[in-house]
């Protein structure tokens, strides 16, 4: 048996009277490739943001290889969406990233030297090395979301969480993600991901999360990716049209 | 009185000299915060401060019926940060929006602040006068003590700003992945609010509750405009913040009976619509020449592809072709015709023309140049 990276207990989140995740159970075994998919308001993000203690849930529990959060922080990197930041914020693509370095440094104390190398490392992992010193709206949206992966990299974390890494990005910049995201699971590190295109599910993940406000179902793809979890996900008859 | 008498002034006269160095220290301070509200995109949210502090000042006036500055200034300080705090209730408690709730809390504050003042106004004792200097300012009040106040709390505002730079950064940027990195938001937060709230509640004497919000807003939009590093951004807000207020007192000074705290909201103006116009980068005029210079190399690479296409009919490429035959073309003029001889990439010979042999390899690497130009 896998050792538990992620446990979620009765996890009920709502914004104002209606839950938006409904007593949700789940458990992320260490080092899954794990996509959540579900329709627009499932709670997707939520999910995530509640896990990384963005949101405060109204009931449940959150526990990080079995302890809170807050104590674990050091070991989760977190990639937002790219939409949910002011991209014209007066800031260089090298500066954003060495903000992964923050959380180890801690109050006060400043980046060195060591942090920038580190930052370099992940910029050039990315393929973001030339533009390292670019204003950051001077960026393509493809070319901001891997910033923002560059960022979660330095953190040099176990668990990695990102909502919709793939948005709005071109085939290129997709295939690299992905490639890292491979990478990330062979160097046994967990990984996250809030997906929306259910056509690569199978050719990218090995474990899925089915969410529709309620927990509809999670285990590997190749047991659980099929037309009656997507029909009870999605409300709709869904036919799973990649395999043949 | 012209300029050299009042910079001899300036360093002479005791009152003018405090005046000019109060209201640089609070263009100074006003200018560096409010680079961090306008980033936050809560450039409102200063309106909102300075308007509910009107009836703090009030209130303390009722109460001790003194008109010493610090002490109506506690009360104006008080009042601030409960409507700050109310706007921050409202938006997270109910379904309205930032600016329903800053609109709301402004004017209902400054409706009570106002309905205030003129029940002290009609009250019997001689006392009252000079209240409503809080809603357009008095410079000509400051005193000594009063602009070491503010010296004291730029200060404190400029250390903590240096020991907690990256965490304010941070904040700005990304208040969500902040949190996840293990810093307490709420904290990092709070020392902002509140130091713009001190920083709105300073300006109140000498700016008023009215303009306020433009100390705050004015040299932080104009610094933007010139630079892509937020230390440049906060410097600059800070210079410009300061210029305005030395400036403003000068003019002030010299046309009699102008007060200054407008004269200082204007001079900040001119520097954001000079910033907004002439900078480099962002402003308009150069944007507005890069464009037009866009659509003339456009029109010149254009008329070059036409001319490729009509020489590689031919085996030579530099077999000479009537001048006529560009009429066809929409984009041809004759002033493209000439740029692209003194570009050497064409040869006219009386109505016949020919590219070179340049002018035929750049016709031909026109988009793959562009496309490595972009990666």
């Amino acid at each position: 048996m896998k050792k538990i990276a992620v446990k979620i207990d009765d996890l009920t989140v709502a914004y104002n009277y209606k839950p938006v995740l409904w007593d949700i159970d789940l458990e992320i075994p260490e080092g899954v490739l794990m996509a959540i998919v579900g329709p627009n308001g499932a709670g997707k993000s939520t999910l995530i943001k509640a896990i990384l203690g963005i949101l405060k849930p109204i009931a449940g529990s959150v526990t990080i290889y079995g302890k809170p959060y807050i104590k674990q922080h050091q070991l989760v990197a977190y990639v937002p969406q790219k939409g949910s930041v002011d991209w014209d914020f007066p800031i260089t693509a090298l500066d954003v990233v060495k903000m992964g370095t923050y959380g180890s440094l801690g109050w006060i104390k400043r980046p060195g030297q060591k942090e920038k190398k580190a930052a370099l490392e992940a910029l050039e992992k990315v393929g973001m090395l030339p533009f390292k010193n670019r204003q950051i709206s001077q960026l393509s949206g493809g070319q901001q979301q891997r910033i923002f992966l560059a960022r979660a990299l330095v953190q040099n974390a176990s668990i990695y969480f990102m909502d919709e890494p793939f948005q709005g990005v071109d085939a290129t910049t997709e295939i690299a993600i992905i490639n890292i995201l491979k990478e990330l699971r062979k160097a046994g590190k967990t990984v996250i991901v809030v997906h929306h295109d259910l056509q690569t599910v199978p050719e990218y993940f090995d474990w899925v999360t089915f969410l529709n406000v309620k927990k509809i179902a999670t285990g590997p793809v190749k047991d659980i990716f099929n037309d009656d979890n997507l029909t009870k996900t999605y409300g709709i008859n869904y036919k799973v049209s990649i395999q043949e | 009185m012209d300029i050299t008498e009042y910079i001899q002034l300036v360093f002479t006269d005791y009152t003018l000299r405090t005046i000019t160095l109060g209201t640089a220290i609070l263009g100074a301070v006003t200018g560096m915060l409010g680079s961090f509200a306008v980033l936050r995109k809560q450039s409102l949210l200063g309106d909102a401060i300075s308007h509910a502090a009107l009836p703090g000042i009030a209130i303390a006036f009722l109460i001790t019926g003194s008109k010493d500055s610090n002490t109506l200034l506690i009360g104006a300080l008080i009042s601030g940060l409960i409507g700050t705090f109310w706007i921050r209730g409202i938006v997270t408690k109910t379904h309205l929006k930032s600016d329903t709730a800053l609109g709301l809390i402004l004017s209902l504050f400054f409706g009570f602040g106002m309905l205030l003042l003129t029940f002290i106004q009609k009250q019997p004792n001689a006392n009252q006068a000079g209240l409503d200097k809080y809603l357009f300012g008095q410079a000509a009040t400051l005193v000594e003590s009063d602009v070491w106040m503010m010296a004291i709390v730029t200060s404190i505002c400029l250390i903590v700003l240096l020991i907690f730079w990256k965490e304010f950064k941070m904040l700005l940027f990304d208040a969500d992945y902040t949190k996840t990195l293990g810093f307490n938001t709420k904290f990092i937060d709070i020392l902002i609010t509140s130091f713009i709230v001190l920083a709105i509640v300073l300006g109140l004497q000498t700016v008023g509750v009215v303009l306020m919000s433009a100390m705050l807003l004015a040299p932080a939009a104009a610094a933007r405009q010139w630079t892509n590093s937020l230390a440049m951004m906060v410097f600059l807000a800070a210079l410009f913040g300061a210029f305005a207020g030395v400036f403003g007192t000068a003019i002030s000074a010299s046309e009699n009976n102008l007060s200054t705290g407008p004269i200082i909201v204007l001079v900040a103006s001119v520097f954001v619509v000079f910033s907004f116009i002439f900078s480099p980068s962002r402003g308009l005029l150069f944007k507005q020449i890069r464009f037009i210079r866009n659509r003339r190399d456009l029109e010149l690479n254009k008329t070059l592809a036409f001319m490729h296409q009509i020489a590689e009919t031919h085996e030579d490429i530099s077999h000479p072709h009537a001048v006529k035959l560009l009429n066809n073309f929409q984009g041809y003029t004759r002033s493209t015709l000439q740029k692209l001889v003194e570009k050497d990439y064409v040869q006219i010979n009386g109505s016949m023309w020919n590219l070179t042999k340049i002018g035929f390899n750049t016709a031909a690497n026109l988009y793959t140049k562009q496309q490595t130009k972009d990666e």
